[in-house]
């Protein structure tokens, strides 16, 4: 998750002179804002204090990273509208001109600022470029939907952009494919095209619209993108997004330049450093408690330890001898985030693949296996160590499984009875009302949620005890956002609850070491 | 994607960092850094002779198709280089376009060799004809000389910029719904799957994307590769290729998740077009030649498909088909059509939901199963067209796609029976200083005459758009 960290740096008050230091030519003068919404294409021409150049900078960035949360919790655009609306309305409130505020024009003014501000914080690595843009688009989304609906008009108008309407013959020519396109759920076919023929139509490249295509939301045909009206806003938001992009491109091309006033370069390092990457939550390097160096012999045991989707992978593994190349690796560094080294890894992979050759496993799996430890690869892959374990939002997130793969996360990818089936089959869930509670949680995306209620199902005594006997707080009993986090937790707890002999809850014996030397 | 099907660097698009690629080995860039010359000369006697010796092995017992000897002839003699330049270069100079472009070999000794790249066609086909790789795979135009990679100072200076929009479609994906053949095999009756992907994806990239210069490859045993060669689809970026991926994904969803198709309607039209392309396949191939539902265990998955408001009639097919176990799939189909309009047994059936659920399924056993990663990104690496498949020696020839239809997979011809045709053509010519290309003496002849007119095409496309945009600027400059 993002850390939260951001230590205040004594406020200088000398007020930093964008016009002098960025954008010379820009006339110096206080911008007024016509629209509650904003492009962003000009950057602010007037002076402020560093102090406020910080403090409005975070409220910005918390605004940020609460977004990225939500996109993480599978949080539907309704519930995040929700959910954020009244965080802007405290840290980063924007009222529309019918709300005939007197603060209009300072809301505004420290919207436009603070976007600008974390623009130069967030333009110097592609990474952090392509985050911010994605976030500042959900965010410019959100006020865009929530925004009056004369104010939005004339905003969107105010734009200018050339986009070529479709004339009513065109309108008419492909009334059925359109009709088709803007009646998903509609199934009067007369209707349909009548509606298609009334609807306000933009032709686009199809490559403005990637989104729309990618979820067939708009017709196609040579390389043009037929646009319904009600997805206007998609393409505003496109358009938002582009011109951004190309933004950050250019003033990441021109950061050097920048760096003269060294009273900026700490801040803005403090702000693309709090904004640190939510995947970096497991560190393998921690071993667990009570486990030491778990053998390939052990794993099998440590199974019962395991999250749905890598119990399901270790089944699947165990039944077909072999797994495809997702679901190797998803598992793979699964297990080296529980301890497993490199040569108990090869010696556990190759026996698994008990009907494949040594060749053919030398060949084609070994050197996967030990690129995911860092033992090859390229200098960056070696430096860290290989691969980090995959998160919950990672696996939520990549897409899903096709014919003949069982990888990702089963909450998200598996069909309602085979879930259940699992559930009870392979995780020993029969509890008809957790079973229920599980499908609506299946129902309504929260997977995570539902992993962490078979969790809780699963350990309620335990849990029970640490908490009755104080042993843990709520921060050892925070959600699960990683499979590794929910091995280890399952694991102490099981431990805990067997009055905690260190190792006691392995009971296979281990055998002469069998290292696979390379 | 046959052989490196396993190796997933369909999944990484880290640029150069993906496990499968960054293969152990060898400090290759030594050898190669001292040009390899003409080291070669072409046809000693004593090699001529090596070389039948090894064509009659590689029939007679365990094909050995790889075998340097036989590569090394086969490069030399009927690769064509040439055009392969021509496809890439996009101009007759060398430009960025060929010169910075990624190639990674796979050695003899099954090393893997990545960032290799030339400053020629020429050099391209030396380094092939000293080296003799297995194979080799085609990635993207980097910003700079992938071979100077390490001096980049940063991520931006060394990324790919462009690439062919490429299309994965492999045999693999279609086991559940084979019953003449099973893993590495492939008859013509299966391979009207692979027809079936290549008709849908052509005429969505054609009439939807409006791409002209799709390039259609067998991949040498049971798969296609497409490669969409116009500028357009050469310059889209990752998140863009991964929507026309996205567009063109139907089934979702591995193997433990039930119904793979679950469409709104009314269809989109490329769905609606796709699946009226498609339900004569389905006719012929599913109902009829595979007969796929024959076997209980595959009418179980075709009854699990139903609707749950088809419960009544789920339990009435099991019980019909149970007691006739002679019944083909085409029957047990109809079955289910006609006991819908029965009403079977009184039931509430959603008739218009059933027939939405049939359209699903002619989607699900018919629609094409791409490999999307490898759309996804631009630097996944690709085998070159014209390679030889080491299993079974065929090359990786082109396939017309108004033809795909006609296209037999076991009539592919084989490299060593192509350097025969060589030796037989000479025998009969004896005519050693013919101008004649080796290729034209073989039945490789069709493929390359095939793959240079439609480098042909694209490079007069090519043209006329950089003179277009010469004039552009050149208007802009009286400003
Ligand atoms: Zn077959």
């Amino acid at each position: 998750m993002i850390r939260h960290d951001y230590n205040r740096i004594d406020p200088k008050r000398r007020p930093y002179d964008f016009k002098k230091k960025q954008f010379a030519q820009a006339e110096y003068k206080q911008q007024d804002y016509a629209h509650r919404l904003n492009f962003y294409t000009l950057p602010p021409t007037a002076e402020i204090t560093l102090e406020q150049f910080e403090e409005w900078a975070i409220q910005r960035l918390k605004i940020l990273a609460e977004l990225e949360t939500c996109t993480f919790r599978n949080k539907t655009f309704e519930e995040t509208t929700d959910y954020i609306s009244k965080l802007l309305e405290k840290h980063l409130p924007l009222h529309a001109n019918s709300s005939r505020s007197t603060t209009l024009q300072d809301e505004r003014r420290r919207d436009h600022y603070s976007h600008f501000i974390l623009r130069l914080a967030f333009s110097r690595s592609a990474d952090l470029r392509a985050r911010f843009a994605r976030l500042e688009s959900a965010l410019f989304r959100i006020r865009l939907r929530t925004d009056d609906t004369r104010e939005r008009q004339a905003f969107i108008d105010s734009l200018d952009l050339q986009w070529e309407k479709v004339g009513v013959e065109e309108r008419r020519e492909l009334a059925a494919e359109l009709g088709a396109v803007l009646t998903q759920g509609l199934n009067n076919k007369r209707a349909a095209q009548q509606a298609a023929e009334e609807e306000m139509w933009v032709k686009v490249d199809w490559e403005q619209v990637p989104e729309l295509v990618e979820s067939r939301r708009v017709f196609v045909k040579k390389g043009k993108a037929y646009v319904p009206g009600k997805e206007q806003t998609s393409l505003v938001v496109g358009e938002f997004t582009r011109r951004l992009e190309a933004a950050l491109d250019l003033t990441s091309k021109a950061l050097p330049g920048l760096d003269e006033d060294d009273r900026l370069t700490p801040i803005l390092n403090h702000l693309s450093n709090s904004f640190t990457t939510p995947d970096a939550a497991y560190s393998s390097d921690t071993p667990v408690d009570g486990l030491g160096a778990p053998t390939a012999d052990q794993v099998d045991a440590l199974s019962k330890h395991f999250p749905l989707c890598m119990k399901e992978m270790h089944i699947a593994l165990r039944r077909d001898a072999k797994l495809k190349y997702d679901g190797r690796e998803q598992y793979s560094v699964f297990l080296k985030g529980l301890g497993l080294s490199l040569p108990e890894a090869l010696t556990f992979w190759r026996r698994s693949f008990r009907t494949t050759t040594d060749d053919d496993f030398n060949k084609n799996y070994r050197y996967n296996v030990r690129w995911q430890y860092g033992d090859v690869g390229g200098d960056a892959n070696r430096r860290a160590h290989g691969r980090a374990p995959k998160s919950c939002q990672r696996l939520l997130t990549e897409p899903l499984p096709k014919p003949g793969q069982t990888h990702g996360c089963p909450y998200r990818t598996y069909a309602r009875e085979n879930l259940e089936r699992a559930l009870k089959d392979d995780m020993g869930v029969r509890d008809p009302q957790v079973l229920a509670q599980v499908r609506d949680d299946v129902g309504r995306q929260r997977y995570h949620v539902a992993c962490n209620r078979v969790f809780e199902h699963l350990h309620a005594r335990e849990i029970k005890k640490v908490k009755d006997e104080n042993i843990w707080g709520a921060a050892e009993l925070d959600t699960i956002l990683h499979p590794n986090t929910y091995f280890k937790r399952s694991f102490l707890l099981k431990q805990l609850g067997q009055g905690g002999g260190s190792g006691a809850a392995i009971e296979v014996k281990r055998e002469q070491d069998e290292t696979m030397v390379d | 994607m046959d052989s490196s099907a396993e190796s997933g660097d369909g999944s990484s698009s880290q640029g150069s960092s993906s496990p499968a690629h960054e293969v152990e080995k060898i400090k290759m860039n030594d050898i190669m850094d001292e040009e390899s010359d003409d080291e070669f000369p072409s046809s000693m006697p004593s090699e001529q002779v090596a070389l039948q010796q090894k064509l009659a092995t590689a029939k007679a017992i365990s094909p050995r198709y790889s075998d340097p000897d036989i590569m090394r002839a086969f490069y030399q003699r009927l690769y064509p280089f040439r055009f392969l330049f021509r496809w890439l270069n996009h101009s007759p100079k060398p430009s960025k376009d060929f010169t910075f472009r990624e190639f990674a070999f796979t050695l003899q000794n099954d090393a893997y060799l990545r960032f290799q790249s030339f400053p020629t066609g020429d050099l391209l086909r030396k380094q092939c004809i000293s080296m003799t790789p297995t194979r080799f795979e085609i990635g993207p135009v980097y910003s700079s000389n992938p071979r100077d990679r390490k001096l980049a100072k940063n991520t931006s200076e060394f990324k790919p910029l462009t690439r062919e929009l490429v299309f994965d479609v492999d045999m693999d994906d279609y086991d559940s719904l084979r019953t003449c053949c099973q893993g590495a095999k492939v008859c013509s009756k299966c391979w009207a799957f692979l027809t079936m992907a290549i008709q849908v994806l052509d005429t969505s990239l054609r009439d939807d994307f409006g791409y002209e210069h799709i390039l259609w490859v067998y991949s040498g045993r049971r798969g296609v590769h497409a490669w969409v060669c116009d500028r357009k689809a050469r310059e889209l970026d990752d998140s863009k290729r991964k929507a026309i991926a996205g567009y063109m994904e139907l089934l979702k969803g591995g193997d433990q998740s039930g119904k793979k198709v679950n469409i709104k309607r009314p269809l989109h039209p490329h769905l609606q077009r796709s699946l009226k392309l498609l339900e004569p396949h389905f006719g012929k191939t599913i109902l009829t030649e595979q007969d796929t539902w024959r076997h209980s265990s595959k009418a179980d998955h075709l009854l699990s498909l139903l609707p749950p408001s088809a419960a009544t009639l789920r339990i009435a097919l099991q019980e019909a088909w149970a007691s006739d176990p002679s019944r083909t799939g085409r029957q047990k189909w109809d079955d289910i059509t006609d006991l819908a309009k029965k009403g079977a047994g009184g039931l509430d059936l959603d008739t218009k939901a059933l027939h939405h659920t049939q359209q699903d399924i002619v989607l699900e056993y018919t629609y094409p199963r791409l490999d999307a990663a490898v759309s996804r990104a631009r630097n996944h690496l690709l085998k070159a067209p014209f390679c030889v498949h080491p299993g079974t020696g065929r090359v990786c020839v082109p396939i017309d796609p108004d033809k795909a239809a006609e296209f037999d997979p076991t009539g592919v011809p084989v490299v060593t029976e192509l350097l025969e045709e060589i030796d037989r053509w000479e025998a009969g010519e004896g005519d050693e200083e013919s101008k004649v290309p080796d290729w034209d003496k073989t039945s490789l002849k069709p493929y390359v005459g095939f793959f240079k007119d439609f480098v042909t095409r694209l490079e007069k496309d090519e043209t006329v758009g950089k003179k277009r945009e010469r004039e552009d600027v050149g208007e802009s400059m009286e400003f």
